[in-house]
């Protein structure tokens, strides 16, 4: 609390006053953090609600499956699990191999409530995991925003990113995937940045590696942290800001996180060797020389100095541009750069389409379009500049290392975000916190103007007491919440000591500041118009993430729904097919199919896959891509050759789902033929024209996909017209000689053939059926073939 | 000519001031610098060590060296916190920073340990 020492009675009572308000208002931020983390929490019920309590999409399915084995086997087992049931016959180790943290949290989680006699199954924890941590992650952001601003703006910020519709895409229940606790981690560690910076205590540094610990261990994203922070120390000293402070909250970060960092079997001594990180020790040396300088200058003479100066110059820049050389003829000497291909896609946004077609195939790679940025941070993509205003505004006053902080952050994460439509989930924290500040500034001048001028007819020490108490009260807008102007103007009890001090300087001028304020005061009714303006601004944002978490990102993707004019359709095909793969085929049975399907068949079906969504080995995948786009013998040699007992292709086209094999087989032919060049992607296209009419190629008739998909399709209708390329298509009548349907679901989704087995030799008859002989007998004949097929 | 010997006379002014400036700081600012200096030693010995014999068990090295310059960094910012002229940390009391260091001394060994291999 402010301990009052000034001597006027009128400050002393105003003080007594306060510390009850203080108190008050502590209880009342409290009450709504919890209703945040409840509203955080029960927004992303709707998945739940609406369909069932199932895991979501592709990545989560692997998590899933990782988090079961964790549980049943324990932690040793979890390091050490070499999987053999997936990429076959490679497989794959995966305690080596995987960001851990999202994993060992619903672990723990799991076996905590199982230690303390909450029977739950694992499926339940992992679903609601996302939700748990995104209310952690509102609570981290008032925390951040608290630092930055003050207590109003972080409760702004909170309720902003409890519903920001980025972030639910990636955090409704059952999306147990690992950016759902990695966001709180990005932010928390943010936090304990900010609170070093502002305390330079080491106790907070070391809280701070230790977040940065569990983000490293939940998410490739962390070296966005491990740049970012640099670049604002970078930024701290070239304005010439620099403080031990900065010092304290820097170094052992970077000292410590390594370490850490190294811990992790994924990242590895990655943590030293990728360029990635070596911003972070280049800045680290930086700040050591730095800090030398100031802290010769601090015992030396100004004279001195100058002379010390003089010499060191000369004999420094020598060395730093010997060190620079060396440290750059070691980072070209790889043949990246030392950069992931990841990373180099951000940073050049053409590398990935022009060398890594594996990454530039992804949807949520891409680069986003601006409706999506309406959709998915709305109403804040326009109160983010203000909010830059505002923080930069501060930036002139004194102690304003952390808004140039969070200035820093939402310039990286807008070009980040523009990069990668992923990325989004990076921006969404920092438009949050911007806005919030934003916010809460214009609520803070708008009933600050509304306040003075209800009693700026009073006498004059009446004037300076609201003065003081508006000006403390520093944008205290749970008016969001509340709706009530008086009740925002609470002081808060978590007043740091810099703060008090400041409060302190400003006293003198306060008698200025009134005559200054009466005139930057509102007219009354303008600023009670605004306001109603700002709360309408705020309703219609909620609506829309009200409206996004209820429609848009809700649906699990393995059961669709659909609304026609006699009531809704539930299109379960998925879990039917993999239900009949787990109950039909034998337990070693391999399955194939496109790599998207991975993981969903391990974990749903419990059969062995060839390739998955971990696409580590570009080669086995274009292998996948090659059998599907060849015709239908030399596809069945490459499955052959793979042990592949069943293949599975999804197909929309009866009931018009948009996302099935034939719509990504483009990509297919384009990442088979990267690898084995007799695929030509020119050879599917007519006229540059994808098609499967009759005016499609005859390569693209008789490739295996297309005739997987269609196989028997004309039965269904007479016609064989398909509703998502909403045409007929090209070639309805034909046989399989080399696989038999062995199911289908209902409504024709997920087709599984298996592969007849190799015909017998038959004495004799070489003579007639040389070519048909030749691919069907078995191994020793193949050699001839040995160019297409890479597997023998 | 009389400006190398103007250079030389400088260097030794200097050197002068500096050694004054430092012989006033206090006895357990001395002793932590001394830390410090005895930690960068070790890291360097390291260093050297690995170029000349190589750096084999990379991890065994990393955790060496490491452990080396974290000693050296939080003796720095203990030593940035205890003293007495820094303004921005009059409101910290010795213990706290002590205790404070101490808690991050045992984080980074017992991390070390386990990285140590």
């Amino acid at each position: 609390m402010a301990a009052p020492e000034t001597s006027t009675a009128a400050v002393q009572t105003l003080y007594t006053n306060n510390t009850l308000r203080n108190a008050f208002g502590g209880v009342l931020s409290f009450f709504i953090l919890l209703l945040i983390g409840v509203m955080a929490f029960s927004i992303r019920l709707f998945s739940v609600i609406k369909y069932e309590s199932v895991i979501h999409e592709f990545d989560p399915y692997f998590n899933y499956r990782v988090t079961q084995f964790l549980a049943k086997n324990g932690i040793y087992e979890f390091w050490n699990w070499f999987d053999d049931r997936t990429w076959y016959p490679l497989g794959r180790v995966i305690g080596g191999t995987v960001y851990p943290g999202l994993t060992l949290t619903a672990g723990t989680i799991w076996w905590l409530l199982n230690s303390l006699n909450i029977p739950l199954s694992v499926e339940t924890v992992c679903v609601f995991t996302a939700p748990i941590f995104s209310a952690f992650a509102s609570w981290a952001t008032y925390l951040l925003t608290k630092e930055v601003k003050g207590t109003g703006a972080g409760l702004t910020a909170a309720a902003l990113l409890a519903m920001v519709p980025s972030y639910i895409s990636r955090s409704v229940a059952g999306s147990y995937d690992n950016e759902a606790v990695a966001i709180f981690a990005l932010i928390f560690t943010f936090y304990l940045y900010i609170k070093t910076l502002n305390t330079g205590t080491l106790f907070y540094a070391t809280l701070n590696s230790i977040a940065y610990f569990y983000m490293v261990c939940s998410w490739g994203g962390y070296t966005f942290i491990i740049n970012l922070i640099p670049m604002h120390v970078l930024l701290c000293i070239v304005t010439g800001r620099f403080s031990s402070r900065l010092y304290i909250a820097y170094a052992p970060l970077v000292v410590l996180g390594t370490l850490l960092a190294a811990l992790v079997p994924v990242v590895g001594f990655n943590a030293v060797m990728t360029s990635e990180h070596f911003a972070s020790f280049l800045v680290f040396i930086i700040i050591h020389v730095v800090a030398f300088v100031y802290y010769i200058k601090g015992i030396l003479s100004p004279k001195m100095f100058k002379v010390a100066v003089t010499l060191v110059v000369s004999v420094g820049l020598a060395v730093c541009c010997a060190v620079i050389a060396v440290l750059i003829a070691l980072v070209a000497s790889s043949p990246t750069k030392g950069w992931s291909g990841r990373s180099l896609s951000l940073l050049d946004p053409t590398y990935a389409s022009k060398y890594i077609p594996i990454i530039a195939s992804v949807s949520e790679h891409q680069p986003p379009t601006w409706p999506s940025y309406f959709m998915d941070i709305n109403v804040l993509a326009f109160l983010v500049p203000a909010g830059i205003i505002v923080s930069l505004k501060a930036c002139f006053l004194p102690l304003s290392d952390a808004s140039s902080f969070v200035v820093l952050y939402i310039a990286t994460s807008v070009y980040f975000s523009g990069v990668m439509v992923r990325l989004m989930l990076v921006l969404a924290p920092a438009a949050c916190i911007t806005s919030g500040i934003a916010l809460s500034q214009a609520f803070d001048v708008f009933t600050g103007s509304i306040k003075f001028q209800l009693t700026g007819a009073s006498s004059n020490t009446e004037v300076d007491a609201a003065e003081t108490s508006s000006s403390t009260a520093e944008s205290q807008t749970d008016a969001v919440k509340t709706e009530k102007p008086e009740e925002t103007a609470k002081n808060r009890p978590s007043r740091k000591s810099k703060k008090k001090e400041r409060e302190h300087g400003e006293k003198p001028s306060t008698k200025a500041k009134a005559e200054k304020k009466r005139l930057l005061a509102l007219p009354l009714e303008s600023s009670v118009i605004s306001l109603l303006l700002l709360v309408l601004l705020g309703a219609f944002y909620v609506v829309h993430c009200v409206w996004a978490a209820a429609e848009a990102y809700s649906a699990p993707s393995i059961v669709l729904t659909s609304h026609s004019h006699d009531g809704l359709h539930v299109f379960d095909d998925f879990r039917e097919a993999y239900a009949w793969l787990r109950h039909n085929t034998d337990v070693d049975d391999k399955v194939a199919s496109w790599w998207d399907y991975g993981y969903q068949t391990t974990a749903m079906a419990n059969r062995t896959v060839i390739v998955d969504n971990n696409t580590w080995n570009n080669t086995h995948i274009a292998t996948v891509g090659t059998a599907m786009s060849s015709p239908e013998r030399a596809a069945w040699e490459i499955f052959h050759s793979l042990d592949v007992k069943y293949v599975l292709v999804v197909f929309g086209g009866l009931v018009g789902y948009p996302s099935d094999d034939i719509n990504k087989f483009l990509w297919m032919v384009r990442i088979g033929g990267g690898v084995f060049p007799h695929i030509k992607e020119p050879d599917y296209l007519r006229d540059g024209q994808y098609r499967i009419d009759s005016q499609a190629t005859p390569t693209m008739l008789n490739c295996l996909m297309y005739k997987l998909s269609y196989y028997r399709f004309v039965e269904t209708d007479g016609k064989g017209f398909d509703r998502v390329r909403q045409t007929e298509i090209g070639k309805k009548y034909f046989k399989l000689t080399h696989f038999e349907e062995a199911f289908t679901t209902h409504h024709w989704m997920v087709r599984i053939y298996k592969l007849k087995p190799p015909k017998n030799r038959i004495r004799g008859k070489t003579k007639k059926s040389k070519s048909k002989t030749s691919s069907t007998t078995s191994s020793p004949k193949r050699s001839g073939t040995k160019k297409k097929n890479p597997w023998q | 000519m009389g400006r190398t010997s103007s250079t030389k006379e400088d260097a030794g002014a200097l050197f002068h001031s500096l050694r004054s400036a430092y012989a006033a700081t206090p006895v357990n600012l001395k002793i932590i610098d001394l830390y410090v200096g005895f930690a960068i030693f070790t890291a360097l010995i390291q260093v050297v060590y690995m170029a000349m014999v190589g750096s084999f068990p990379f991890n065994s090295f990393l955790s060496g060296v490491l452990s080396c310059v974290g000693t050296a960094v939080l003796a720095v910012c203990l030593r940035i916190q205890v003293n007495k002229e820094n303004k921005e940390f009059k409101d910290l009391p010795p213990e706290r920073a002590f205790a404070d260091f101490v808690l991050c001394n045992l984080v980074l060994h017992l991390v070390i340990m386990n990285f140590l291999g």
